[in-house]
């Protein structure tokens, strides 16, 4: 079996927007697709430093997000700021687990994988590492699908505190750990984004 | 990296080369900006970090960790973070962590205490802590000194979070129904309450009681306080009178204050010192008692009737009130006479009392009983007497009764014995008795008798009467009738005597009319006697008259 070569290897580019395929001949940095004026590039630029520099503000976002209270709820019974975490344990031992399950796993999980997952995706591009590469391919997959699952915490303190207005019986205001939450969520998104999985699949010159 | 040439190179397009000027290396400032709101939260946090406290309570009811809060005049200041037994086991210490601008709240004297409902008469409190959980209450205070460890109060101080105003403490025997945050009355306003009572080693009760400025200023050196709990009802001249401060006052009991008496004013009084606290709006307006002095009353009658307390008056004047009823037993006459003791305050005579101090003859006990020795000898005398003919219940009276007998007066006894008199409303009886006695005693059978016959007697002359006098009588009548009517006639205006009686007077009465004339010519002319009457000139016009005028 002839050995897969890349589309440089045979001197083309592709305009990933028209399909045009052009010559690689000009190595200079911008080059536009004659066609559709699209921006032809061979690996998307800057993919990994962007990559991991929107992950490295998704991790520290990621900090207040667990540390800052999500939202407040006030009502008869009291006031109470919760966070994350403790919202979890407060559904876990009341007995509503699998609700506790759901925002563990949109919560913690997702993003901790997605933090892992964009993580090993990056160390193994910079090794130009030839192992697994369709696994870590499919990774990638995941890791683009799972990542809007995340805004689930949003959009449970949005529409709580849209629809728990009851003034003295009872009301929930959003924290501003909700807003960190957010932005974790849109950071690794976007770090996901910016990620050229080409790279999985380059070979080392 | 090679570059292999593609047959086929010619027949594709050439890309079109630009400069590229955007390098997206502004990527990096998102991890920074990220890092740098964290690094700003860290910040503040530790920023804001306050002290951590430590209260030791005796029991923590309703704490919990985390969730109870520190509140300073209802803003949350801190929240609890760890509740721990004490290494002694004795208390529980309530670990808080306290937002940094409570920090200088702390301070030595600072008091914090468990916010529970707490549901009086007069006050319904912490309500809210029904539903939403205890909280830990706090009132800071003056000390200069800072500190960490409290020991927190098991009640809520009666004041918290100083109100403007004045603290003042009264003595009294007896507080009364007085509970901590019962009403203070200044004339049936609300401007204060009770905030502490004690009972004082001698017995006597302390109550502080808070006056809230600015009703702080009607607190005077004259001013009186009284227990204001209950209702005074009072049946007098103008009715039936029911007065009280405030139903909240009936109920929990309460305090009011007035201005005292002027003339009572204490020399050099300061508002600092302690207040009495009086039973009732008339004691504390009453001047002041002064010391009571005692006598005892030796009574050789029953005194039903006689209560202890009942008022002893001296000249109609309440002075004091009898404070004991004995039965005595004298040995000489094997006889049980009542004996009174009475408290007496010469200070309530008034005016007299100032009289006889001027003269000193109330210096010490022995002037006293001097001068009570000549009383005694004007007449001075003790003297149950009936205050209400309806209730039948007695009085003492003291008063001058000169009539009653000489007794000896022995000065040194302690407590005097004033000599008594028997009640006037038992002479009353002793004579009404003694007269019954009397009109037992009539010979009623001989009387009756003897107007038997009498009353036989004046039958028969009756009867007589009635049997020879009155036809006489009726005879003698008749006569009479006849005379008066002979007189009638002749006494008639158409009869011969009237007739000629009439001309006769007519006659002289123009006698006495020439008489007068003559009379009055002789006043004008008494010259007429000797030269006879002149011609008269009758003048007929007023023009004659005014011309015969003239000469």
């Amino acid at each position: 079996m002839t050995p897969l070569r890349q589309s440089h290897e045979l001197g083309l580019s592709l305009c990933r927007t028209c399909g045009l395929a052009v010559t690689r001949a000009a190595r200079a940095a911008d080059r536009r697709c004659p066609r559709c004026q699209s921006r032809i590039e061979q690996r998307t630029p800057f993919s990994t430093e962007m990559t991991l520099a929107l992950l490295i503000a998704g991790i520290v976002f990621y900090i207040p997000a667990n540390l800052l209270p999500v939202m407040h709820t006030s009502g008869l019974l009291g006031e109470e700021d919760s966070t994350i975490l403790g919202g979890i344990l407060e559904f876990w031992r009341a007995g509503d687990w699998d609700i506790a399950l759901l925002i563990f796993i949109a919560s913690v999980a997702v993003p901790f994988t997605k933090f892992i997952a964009i993580g090993l995706l990056l160390f193994t591009v910079r090794q130009n590492s030839q192992w697994q590469q369709h696994q870590r391919t499919v990774l990638y997959r995941i890791v683009e699908f799972i990542g809007y699952w995340s805004m689930l915490d949003v959009i449970v303190v949005a529409l709580t505190a849209a629809l728990m207005q009851f003034q003295v019986l009872g009301a929930a205001e959003p924290r501003g750990g909700i807003a960190f939450f957010c932005a974790v969520v849109v950071v690794t998104m976007l770090s996901a984004l910016s990620f050229d999985p080409r790279l999985i699949w380059d070979r080392p010159a | 990296m090679s570059e292999p040439t593609p047959s086929s190179d010619e027949e594709l397009p050439t890309p079109v080369v630009q400069n590229r000027r955007w390098i997206p290396r502004l990527v990096w400032a998102v991890p920074v900006v990220a890092a740098l709101i964290g690094i700003s939260l860290l910040v503040r946090n530790w920023a804001n970090a306050g002290p951590r406290i430590t209260i030791s309570f005796l029991s923590v009811e309703g704490v919990q960790v985390g969730k109870t809060l520190v509140k300073y005049r209802d803003v949350t200041v801190g929240r609890v973070s760890a509740v721990d037994l004490s290494a002694d086991h004795q208390a529980v210490l309530v670990s808080a962590n306290l937002s940094k601008d409570a920090a200088s709240l702390l301070k030595a004297d600072t008091q914090f205490w468990i916010v529970r409902p707490r549901i009086g008469v007069g006050t319904v409190s912490g309500l809210e802590t029904l539903l939403s959980g205890v909280y830990i209450g706090m009132e800071t205070g003056v000390a200069t000194r800072r500190e960490r460890q409290f020991v927190g109060l098991e009640n809520p101080p009666a004041l918290a979070h100083g109100p403007h105003g004045r603290e003042l403490q009264l003595q009294a025997a007896r507080a009364g129904s007085l509970a901590i945050g019962a009403p203070v009355y200044f004339r049936q306003f609300q401007v204060g309450r009770v905030i502490d009572e004690n009972l004082l080693p001698d017995g006597n009760t302390r109550v502080t009681v808070f006056v809230d400025a600015p009703y702080d200023s009607f607190v005077k050196p004259v001013t009186r306080f009284w227990n204001a709990s209950g209702v005074d009802v009072r049946l007098g001249a103008d009715g039936l009178n029911v007065k009280t401060e405030s139903f909240a006052a009936v109920l929990v009991g309460g305090v009011a204050f007035d201005d005292g008496p002027i003339e009572t004013l204490p020399a050099a009084a300061g508002i600092a010192g302690d207040f009495s606290l009086y039973k009732s709006e008339t004691e504390a307006m009453a001047p002041p008692d002064g010391d009571p002095r005692y006598v005892r009353m030796r009574f050789a009658q029953a005194l039903r009737g006689l209560e202890v307390g009942a008022p002893v008056e001296f000249v109609g004047v309440n002075i004091g009130s009898v404070v004991a009823v004995d039965l005595g037993y004298e040995r000489k006459d094997n006889s049980f006479p009542v004996i009174v003791t009475a408290k007496v305050y010469p200070r309530r005579m008034g005016q007299a009392y100032e009289a006889l101090a001027a003269q000193g003859k109330t210096e010490s006990e022995a002037t006293l009983a001097t001068f009570v020795g000549t009383l005694v000898h004007r007449g001075l005398r003790a003297q149950p007497r009936s205050g209400s003919l309806l209730t039948g219940k007695l009085y003492i009276a003291l008063d001058f009764l000169p009539a009653s007998p000489r007794v000896a007066f022995d000065a040194s006894l302690q407590p005097l014995e004033l000599p008594t008199v028997n009640g006037s409303f038992q002479e009353l009886e002793a004579s009404i008795g003694a007269l019954v006695k009397k009109v037992n005693d009539l010979p009623l059978g001989q009387i009756t008798a003897d107007l038997h016959t009498d009353l036989k007697d004046l039958h028969e002359t009756m009867s007589e009467i009635h049997t020879r006098v009155l036809p006489n009588a009726a005879d003698t009548l008749s006569a009479l009738h006849r005379t008066l009517d002979s007189a009638n006639r002749t006494l008639d205006v158409e009869s011969p005597l009237q007739r000629g009686l009439t001309d006769t007077l007519s006659e002289s009465r123009s006698t006495l009319q020439a008489v007068r004339e003559l009379a009055d010519y002789l006043d004008r002319h008494p010259d007429s006697l000797l030269r006879g009457r002149r011609p008269q000139k009758v003048p007929h016009t007023p023009a004659a008259l005014s011309s015969d005028a003239k000469p």
